[in-house]
């Protein structure tokens, strides 16, 4: 499934999205930056609350397909200016990281 | 390949915001070369561990990255305070990072387990007060 159509499927908002159609083929949860960078894989959708720039940086070594910003956690502009560049796909969402993992995990099983 | 390509980084330690940057550079650069995605994956992983680590704790330091015909070698030094029990600091969990330093989603005591994880080889030379130089090698097989 691409990230276009899990945002669809996940009614999540689109902060930046410059590589649509990259494929989620799997799903990681986590806010310690240095633990979700030893285990998270290339491809998860990774969710989180973390906002701060060093997600960009995450995001971009781990691979993965796209960061979920649980509970509508907010951004600074200069993150996204960052994912943007960096080709990072960032979309938000008001539900908690528990309702986002279930409904990603129903998807891709 | 017959020459070794080399790149050098000075990591800065007063900036936080721009952490990372030396370890997305060498992600492109591998990329360019046309290094399998795993390859360079473990490459930048541990890579930017080790330049987090230099800004959380030492004020910065260099990193040097050889791209060698079999074998990624990087070296990371430092004049920080060096590190008291490296087989403590070894230890996943295991973390001397401030409150603030947490606060931004590090300090989960990972960096330096992940560093060993993601290498194939690493050792840590370290002095107290002096400073600490890791080196790390990626095999290409």
């Amino acid at each position: 499934m691409t990230v276009e159509a899990l945002a669809k499927q996940l009614s999540l908002t689109a902060l930046c999205l410059p590589e649509a159609d990259r494929t989620v083929e799997g799903c990681y949860c986590g806010d310690l930056l240095s633990w979700v960078m030893g285990r998270a894989k290339s491809g998860d959708a990774w969710v989180t609350i973390m906002t701060n720039i060093n997600v960009v940086a995450v995001a971009s070594l781990t691979d993965c397909a796209c960061v979920i910003l649980a509970e509508d956690a907010q951004v600074e502009p200069q993150v996204l200016e960052k994912a943007q560049v960096q080709g990072i796909n960032l979309l938000v969402s008001q539900k908690d990281s528990f309702a986002l993992c279930a409904e990603i995990g129903a998807l891709l099983s | 390949m017959n020459d070794a390509v080399v790149l050098h980084f000075d990591v800065d330690g007063e900036n936080f915001t721009s952490a990372g940057e030396a370890s997305v550079q060498v992600k492109k650069t591998l990329r360019q070369m046309g290094f399998p995605p795993e390859v360079i994956r473990r490459v930048s992983i541990a890579m930017y561990e080790g330049e987090i680590n230099m800004v959380i704790h030492a004020g910065g330091g260099k990193a040097d990255v050889t791209v060698d015909s079999d074998k990624i070698h990087i070296v990371l030094a430092d004049k920080g305070p060096g590190i008291a029990d490296i087989d403590l600091a070894m230890q996943e969990g295991y973390s001397t990072a401030k409150d603030n330093i947490r606060s931004l989603g590090f300090g989960a005591g990972m960096g330096l387990p992940n560093m060993k994880r993601y290498s194939d080889h690493m050792e840590v030379e370290s002095a107290l007060g002096k400073g600490t130089t890791i080196t790390m090698d990626i095999y290409l097989s």
